[in-house]
């Protein structure tokens, strides 16, 4: 047991370094390769010359990114076998499909696009290098599309039902999947965070050079897009976040309660707008917080607009409390009880494959029937305490607030930037501006990573939400061979990005020395 | 036959043509293999801007398979990427290691210089290739696993398949695996001179040469693929009858005899390759052996395939418990799944016409140093 334990830390810790560095690219791909389609559809619409060296500078940009981020895909689909092997029995039916859908109609898309995007300048007309550009950018977003379908299913698995002569979900219901609540919000928020992403990027690179005084009027009108972008991409993402939020309450309660570090819920909870856990803050669950400043009634009200709606803690969604809109304390299904229909499933599960290999139908149709009973307790089954079912909440409510917070400060400084890019253009290079410019990148970076962890490390331990823990869905590969292969690609994607920004910031520091508009 | 079993030949006949595409466009890395030969600059540049230009194409086809295989025989994904883990490792580590060499090779301020960049396309060229074909050839010559899907109540041991400890080393040591892998690098390498023929234009000499490594190439790809087919032809593998593996001599051979119009596309495919690689070798006005070359390659991979997987053949034996060999009946996706999936593979024709127009628009009047001068975008 110790060793499965050992095998799976060091599985998600795997996963979770591919993902991490796959996700530093992947925002930045997606929102560039839009404002790059922006800046070309000007071009052609002006035929200004200037615009094509702005156009194919962010491109350049663009390509050396995008280059990592397909690397590190690669690794993080195949990762799905090499060290989720029973994940990919047990779900492949559902979750492979969007996979195969995102590979053919996204991934071709985009490889055959970019090519003509990079070097299809004078082999093809105006027109065509600008569809073809609109088409790489629909592609990446596209290939977000799909994995994020495949990902919402694993916060809510939808559209399925368990076989147990094949001792796997198979899916019934192909558009309940994609329509899945959890998809629709994740997909806008994924994707309108990578347009912020790459706003906050082109507005900071270009406060660089309105700095140094470089190709001014080039950079202004770059900044002037990227801001738009951004500012825009960043309202979806806050509307989107609180549509995810919404959905988080009904399908994953416990992430909620372990973002906003609540032990016990109360009616009319308020929202810790700021603040720090006690290190011992599940001993004082009434009180866990070392000082916070508080919205009241907020988290009620955001989740349910209804200020006196309960939310429930941590220790109330395993004890199964609840109050009514009456007020009287009602119990519910707690964890220890999920525990034990999870394990009554997998009992009624073994009692279906005796009696199948013995041919008794009658025993095997009263399991399969016990079984589709307790199916949805499946995953607590596996567990040996209540506690296993709750994430690092420590991890999950700081990663939280500091998307917020950072969130909220991107919005602030992108909307005084498109202010002042249509009316006080002369401003944009006053050099306090640019300086806080240039340190947005990295806030923006941070926003969207931290956003990464809420998702993914909140809904901890399930690998699909209340039916397979992350025990048991891993491979049957020695924890040492894992925490190996962890410091190879350790060491090769650090290495990579290290590459990647030493790149980036030599172009753009050579390019501040040419004129843009007509080197590129 | 019923439906189920209709859509998981259709889905085994999809995975075929990936997998021939897949090999076909191999020529990128048999070209990165060539690049470690004593090169002038300017050929160099010309040689991997051809090849960065289609890296893309083998880059996602090799994602796609993947994929294609996780949503239709999610069991073989789930046993063999789970329990080859140090084949498939080291296949994805070639594979990261050049998706970024392209694009940084030749940046200002790569960090680790150009030579690292190229060592690592040379890398992937050779351990992209071979162990690639290792991995096929475990349809064939099968692993040491076991698969209990009932492994999954025992909380303790949820794993159901399970591999030898080796993890995927022992594909690697098999000989007969690497006799495929050998034959696909040397396939890659003779794929990529006759693409770099039909590709870069205005350089005689390059051309020239390779002709002529067309030639040497070829010759050795063609014996090890001989010794190849007479190993497979003379390997017993497993059928699947009534839901029992029974063991079934020479099964691959009575495969392609039952099968007879397969035999005739593994007939017609192998002289398309060599046509390819002799007219190539001795016409020197003939451009065109890539072409003739992919449809033969394309051919012969998909009847492999097809020989693997069909007639109710375990496409994956296993060499240590019989019963646990993957055949395309026990290791599908469901009937809904597969049919989902079937209504979007309407859908590939299209994709496959874009990149064709795409593709032949990009290559008309091929690449040389001229032309790369002039670009402003170069690798």
């Amino acid at each position: 047991m110790n060793d499965l334990i050992g095998l799976v830390d060091w599985s998600r810790a795997q996963f979770a370094l591919t993902a991490m560095y796959h996700w530093l690219f992947v925002p930045l791909t997606i929102g560039l390769s839009l404002i790059v389609a922006i800046m070309e559809s000007v071009y052609v619409r002006t035929g200004k010359e200037r615009w094509k060296g702005i156009t194919k500078y962010w491109m350049t940009l663009f390509g050396i990114n995008f280059a990592c981020g397909v690397a590190t895909g690669l690794i993080l689909e195949f990762e799905f076998g090499t060290n989720w092997s029973n994940y990919s029995w047990f779900v492949g039916d559902i979750f492979g499909a969007p996979l195969a859908i995102e590979g053919l109609l996204a991934f071709f898309m985009e490889a055959t696009f970019v090519a003509v995007m990079f070097f299809g300048w004078n082999k093809f007309s105006r027109g065509f290098h600008l569809a073809a550009t609109w088409l790489t950018a629909l592609g990446v977003s596209l290939s977000a599309l799909w994995i994020l379908i495949a990902n919402a299913w694993m916060q809510s698995p939808v559209g399925m039902e368990f076989d147990p002569a094949q001792m796997r979900n198979v899916m019934d219901d192909f558009w309940a999947v994609v329509l899945n609540p959890v998809a629709v919000n994740k997909f806008i928020h994924a994707v309108t965070s990578g347009w912020a992403l790459a706003g906050v990027f082109v507005v900071g690179v270009s406060c660089w050079y309105l700095m140094r005084k470089s190709n001014v009027e080039a950079f202004k009108k770059s900044l002037h897009i990227g801001a738009m972008v951004g500012f825009i991409g960043l309202l979806l993402t806050m509307w989107s976040g609180h549509g995810s939020a919404v959905v988080v309450s009904q399908v994953q309660p416990m992430k909620l309660a372990a973002m906003e570090g609540l032990y016990e819920g109360s009616v009319g909870q308020g929202l810790v707008a700021v603040g720090m856990l006690k290190s011992n803050a599940e001993d004082t669950p009434s009180d866990p917080m070392a000082w916070k400043i508080e919205i009241p009634k907020g988290l009620s009200y955001l989740i349910y607009l209804d200020d006196k709606h309960f939310v429930p803690g941590i220790n109330d969604l395993i004890s199964g409390r609840s109050i009514s809109e009456a007020g009287d304390t009602v119990y519910g299904m707690s964890y220890a009880d999920k525990m034990v229909k999870g394990r009554e499933a997998r009992n009624a599960l073994r009692i279906y494959n005796e009696a199948r290999a013995a041919g008794d139908t009658r025993t095997m149709e009263a399991a399969a029937a016990d079984v589709k009973k307790n199916f949805r307790y499946f995953g607590y089954g596996y567990l040996s305490d209540a506690r296993d079912a709750v994430p690092p909440v420590g991890l999950t409510f700081y990663s939280f607030h500091i998307m917020v917070m950072a969130g909220g400060y991107l919005l602030l400084f992108l909307a005084i930037a498109l202010a002042l890019s249509y009316k006080r253009r002369t401003l944009l290079e006053n050099k306090w501006f640019c300086r806080l410019g240039i340190l947005s990148v990295a806030v923006v970076w941070v926003c969207s990573q931290a956003g990464w962890i809420v998702a993914e490390v909140g809904r901890q331990p399930w690998v699909i939400q209340d039916l397979m823990p992350t025990t048991a869905a891993v491979s049957g590969v020695p924890g040492s061979s894992v925490q190996l292969t962890f410091w190879i690609f350790a060491a090769i994607f650090t290495a990579l990005l290290i590459a990647e920004i030493s790149i980036m910031l030599r172009f753009i520091y050579n390019s501040s020395k040419q004129n843009i508009e007509k080197t590129h | 036959m019923e439906k189920l079993e209709i859509l998981q030949n259709y889905w085994w006949l999809l995975i075929a043509v990936l997998g021939g595409v897949l090999v076909f466009l191999l020529f990128v890395q048999g070209g990165q293999s060539m690049l470690c030969s004593r090169l002038s600059e300017g050929r160099r540049q010309v040689m991997v801007n051809s090849l960065g230009r289609k890296w893309e194409f083998t880059y996602t086809t090799l994602v796609v398979f993947g994929g294609a295989f996780f949503a239709s025989f999610p069991l073989f994904y789930s046993t063999s990427f789970g329990g080859a883990y140090w084949l498939w490792m080291l296949i994805l580590l070639s594979f990261v290691l050049q998706a970024v060499s392209y694009e940084f090779r030749r940046k200002q301020g790569n960090v680790y210089g150009r030579k690292v960049y190229d060592f690592f396309l040379m890398f992937n060229g050779l351990f992209g290739c071979v162990l690639l074909g290792v991995a096929v050839g475990t349809f064939f010559f099968g692993g040491a696993f076991t698969v209990g899907k009932t492994n999954i109540l025992d909380v303790a041991a949820p794993v159901i398949s399970q591999w030898a400890p080796s993890h995927g080393l022992e594909a690697i040591a098999c000989w007969q695996n690497l006799l495929l892998g050998f034959a696909v690098f040397f396939l890659a390498r003779t794929l990529a001179a006759m693409y770099f023929i039909n590709n870069i234009t205005g350089d005689e000499g390059l051309t020239s040469r390779m002709r002529r490594s067309t030639l040497a190439n070829g010759i050795i790809f063609a014996l090890l693929f001989v010794g190849f087919t007479v190993v497979l032809l003379t390997t017993p593998g497993y059928k699947n009858v009534y839901g029992i593996f029974e063991k079934e001599p020479y099964i691959y051979l009575n495969n392609l005899l039952e099968m007879w119009w397969l035999a005739v596309i593994f007939l017609l495919g192998v002289v398309a390759v060599l046509y390819a690689v002799f007219r190539t070798a001795f016409d020197n006005k003939w451009r065109a052996g890539i072409w003739w070359g992919g449809i033969g390659v394309v051919a012969v991979v998909v009847v492999l395939f097809c020989i693997a997987g069909y007639n109710n053949t375990a496409y994956l034996p296993s060499t240590i418990d019989a019963q646990s060999s993957l055949c395309l009946a026990n290791s599908s996706s469901s009937e809904f799944t597969l049919t989902v999936m079937s209504w979007v593979s309407i859908l590939v024709p299209f994709v496959l016409a874009y990149i064709f127009y795409v593709w032949r628009s990009m290559n008309a009047g091929g690449i040389s140093e001229a032309e790369l001068k002039k670009d402003t975008h170069q690798y």
